[in-house]
């Protein structure tokens, strides 16, 4: 609405065109709902549902789809309130568009509790419209009819219209600005396990990933990096890449050499004969250990504060405990490695890519070629995994820039090898933490200083200058919910070269493996049961408290274990909601370590969809045992050491434990979900090894470590 | 270039391909079928995972002159209405997630099932512990498993 046109005259588009309801909402930050009508040439509102004649309705998913069910979750939420016919409702996936949809960005396990309360607008402004649209049409009173099932009836004679033979007259009618939202009580949909509108294109093969993105007269490309970052390509052997059957070009790019072809397979073996010679740059000469000494070195300059209680200085006399925690780089290893269809024209461009960030691809095309936002259309396609990788667009730059030279579509293609060794990691961290317990046992003080490289940084080093504070990197640390009446919590950047980003639950997974494992190690010297001694410190953090007492309650807790196993326990708020685990392990004389058991508990407010919850909780464990077990980057010579899978390690289904998972009823607004089961897994695990066998870890991954005790 | 006959999906497809290509390749670039994912390009992950022969086998590390004349089947050619047990049973657990692995691990699935009516959980890990799944569908991945071989009994 906001492109010159007014209510007026939309409504005049809307009454001749008269074949459907379409209801948007315009520059969601406004929440304010407008309209009705047709889409055509000329007038484009901002859509979010359309109920057709023959009674479908369409809803449009402008979040992206990477298995976390968004595309069944969001139509719930409209079709609630709409009190839509579940099989009459279609999902489709809207295109990048910000007028639209504001912010498509998919991340922050935000896409439902940022859209909740709109979308329940949009989906009751419906059904009071054709609520209306059937009243005019019997020539009673609106408070006589009731929605139901798809259709509008008529209470005192039990007439009834369905939702498609009301659109026409529903098109002309004002949309209702504050319309009544239904009483959760009386929820149909939501709250309850809805199977998945793409689960069976998942199960035959026919769910379209932008690997599988096929469009006429396509070429293939793939790039070669250098696999030190920061360096560039000095030589190759284009003669030899050439001669590869199927190969049409070879050329360099802004960030390396692209291989173009007839088919993968040539564009594959076109990049292995490059012989690329490199000019490796500066970073050469670092590693992971020359890192580590890096943040060592910084970690006793100055700090910036990110929280201040108390006093530090009175506690003198106190027993004083100081400990180190270290997290390395990870990979998000998406199973879909980083691809992009990109199709370059004379003013405008089209793109289809599994992204997180719509917005961001359309931008970076937009820029990159030098034309309008408004000439580049995105269409995203599904996600193979996102985990926070998705949310940049270095392969749609790939793409773009193929495709303009080539002056022909291209589908851009990294291998798992481009895939692992130019990812955006996880940021390595270390964790400087003290606490002072008093004699009668009480935590009277706790500092954490974090020491990590900053996203914010190294993407706006302008505007996030070395010394500054970086919230996002204090994530979990600044906030630990424990009622210490002293606590200093800061923060040292230490960037380095290695390209680093948001991985599933950012900061958090760090700082709750610091926070939660240290809190244990107190518990421990203060002789206190780690489960009673979480409880002491969180009298004012009811939501915490739920969660614990649950995973505890359902564990069983301090039931009594065999020799060498034991059970873990830690919490963690991020995202907007609450998760703890407790984790059974067992440790074989020989060191070997296996997971037995997760209980897991989590209060994400409202459930839209219990079975979406319950699988994004079953995932983040997954991910974030993969994380705490095996899955490590290190760098040598300035490059990633791991290649594939044999490298980088993922959890296998024969170390997958048996998971439970029990949500907190509630009736608060939704948090997330993607995320907040991760924080807590690594934590819980090491705190389980040590009560299996007393050996307290503080670094991972765990197989570095030997457990022979 | 050489000339392959390849059976797929109990159809004929002629084609003139390098004899070292990937059969992955070749269904996926060549012949349209998208199900068979790339994940890693060396048989670690299982993501290309079809029947050849009625064997799960890695397409990514099969050339196409060693299956002229096999017969192949791909993700597509299981069902043509997800009535397979593996798929039916796929569906009512809700074990995919993004989805991208799950092609391979149903094919590997369906193999499994296939030599062995009423796997244990130690026969699935041991079958299915070469496929990968990054959003961790495993447990579900077991108990659709044991739900198709219980409906097909």
């Amino acid at each position: 609405m906001s492109q010159g046109y007014s209510r007026r005259d939309f409504l005049k588009v809307s009454s001749v065109a008269g074949a459907g309801l379409i209801i948007g909402v315009v520059l969601p930050y406004k929440h304010r709902l407008v309209a009705a009508g047709l889409v055509d040439q000329t007038f484009d509102p901002n859509v979010w549902i359309s109920i057709h004649p023959d009674n479908t309705i369409t809803i449009f998913a402008a979040k992206s789809e990477m298995g976390q069910h968004i595309r069944t979750s969001l139509p719930m939420i409209v079709a609630e309130e709409l009190e839509a016919d579940w099989s009459q409702v279609r999902v489709a996936q809207a295109d990048a568009h910000p007028d639209k949809y504001g912010s498509q960005g998919t991340g922050g396990s935000g896409s439902i509790r940022r859209s909740f309360t709109r979308l329940r607008k949009a989906g009751a402004a419906g059904r009071e419209m054709l609520i209306q649209a059937a009243a005019n049409k019997w020539n009673v009173s609106p408070k006589n009819c009731r929605a139901e099932s798809g259709t509008v009836i008529h209470l005192s004679t039990g007439n009834s219209f369905t939702f498609g033979e009301l659109v026409e007259t529903a098109s002309e009618l004002q949309v209702p600005e504050n319309p009544v939202l239904k009483n959760p009580k009386d929820f149909k949909l939501i709250g309850n396990a809805m199977p998945g509108l793409d689960t069976p294109s998942r199960v035959s093969g026919a769910a379209i990933f932008g690997v599988d993105v096929q469009v006429p007269d396509m070429v293939y490309a793939t790039v070669l990096r250098c696999p030190t970052f920061g360096g560039k390509i000095k030589s190759f052997n284009r003669k030899k890449a050439m001669k590869i059957n199927g190969v049409l070009d070879v050329y360099e790019i802004d960030e390396g050499v692209a291989v173009v072809g007839k088919n993968t397979w040539a564009v594959i073996k076109g990049q292995r004969a490059l012989e690329p010679k490199w000019d490796h740059g500066d970073f050469l000469s670092w590693d992971s250990t020359r890192i580590k000494n890096m943040m060592e070195e910084k970690s006793t300059g100055k700090a910036v504060i990110a929280r201040e209680d108390g006093d530090l200085t009175s506690l003198n006399g106190d027993e004083k405990i100081e400990v180190q925690y270290e997290v390395p780089f990870t990979s998000h290893a998406t199973m879909e490695p980083m691809n992009c269809v990109a199709h370059v024209k004379k003013n405008s461009c089209e793109i289809w890519a599994p992204t997180q960030s719509p917005q961001r691809v359309q931008t970076t095309a937009a820029n990159a070629l030098g034309i309008d936002t408004k000439d580049v259309i995105v269409h995203i396609t599904m996600l193979g995994g996102g985990f926070g990788r998705r949310l940049w667009a270095d392969f749609v730059t790939d793409a773009i820039q193929v495709s303009q030279k080539s002056k022909k579509p291209v589908k851009l293609m990294w291998t798992r090898e481009d895939d692992m060794g130019h990812d955006f990691f996880r940021p390595t961290s270390i964790h400087k933490l003290s606490a002072t317990l008093s004699n009668q046992h009480e935590l009277t003080s706790w500092t954490h200083r974090v020491i990590a490289p900053s996203i914010s940084g190294q993407m706006a080093p302008e505007r996030f200058k070395d010394g500054q504070l970086d919230r996002s990197a204090v994530n979990g640390a600044s906030n630990i919910p424990y009622d210490i009446s002293n606590v200093l919590v800061d923060y040292i950047m230490a960037n380095t070269r290695v390209p680093v980003g948001w991985w599933r639950s950012v900061y958090n997974s760090q700082n709750a493996f610091a926070n939660e494992g240290f809190i244990d190690e107190l518990a421990q010297k203060s002789g206190i049961d780690p489960y009673q001694f979480r409880l002491n410190l969180l009298k004012n953090a009811p939501r915490h408290l739920g969660v614990l007492r649950l995973a505890a309650e359902k564990a069983n807790w301090g039931k009594k274990m065999a020799k060498r196993q034991g059970m873990g326990i830690a919490l963690h708020e991020s995202f907007g909601s609450w998760a703890a685990h407790v984790i059974e392990v067992t440790v074989t004389k020989k060191g070997e370590l296996s997971i037995d058991k997760i209980v897991a508990a989590v209060d994400c407010g409202l459930v839209v969809n219990p079975d979406g919850v319950k699988a994004q909780m079953e995932s983040a464990i997954v991910y974030g045992l993969t994380s705490a077990l095996k899955g490590l980057i290190t760098i040598e010579k300035g490059a990633v050491a791991q290649s594939n899978f044999h490298e980088f390690e993922l959890l296998r289904i024969d170390e997958m434990p048996e998971v439970e998972v029990y949500i907190v009823k509630s009736a608060e607004p939704p948090g997330g979900a993607g995320e907040p089961g991760l924080p807590p897994v690594a934590p819980a695990v090491t705190n389980a090894i040590f009560a299996a066998i007393g050996k307290r870890i503080r670094s991972l991954p765990i197989k570095l470590k030997d457990l022979k005790v | 270039m050489p000339k392959f006959t390849l059976r797929i999906n109990k159809k004929t497809h002629r084609i003139d391909i390098d004899a070292d290509t990937p059969l992955l390749w070749v269904l996926r670039d060549e012949l349209g079928y998208t199900g068979t994912k790339y994940g890693c390009g060396r048989g670690l992950c299982g993501a290309c995972t079809i029947h050849v022969d009625g064997e799960a086998t890695r397409s990514c590390m099969t050339a196409v002159d060693n299956v002229d004349g096999a017969e192949i089947t791909t993700i597509e050619g299981l069902s043509i209405d997800n009535s397979h047990p593996i798929q039916k049973s796929w569906i009512s657990e809700e074990v995919s997630q993004c989805g991208y692995c799950q092609p391979g691990q149903i094919m590997t699935a369906a193999a499994l099932l296939d030599r062995n009516a009423d796997p244990d959980d130690e026969d699935i890990d041991s079958a299915m512990k070469m496929n990968l799944c990054r959003c961790g569908t495993y447990d579900r991945i077991r108990k659709a498993i044991h739900l198709a071989a219980k409906e097909q009994k």
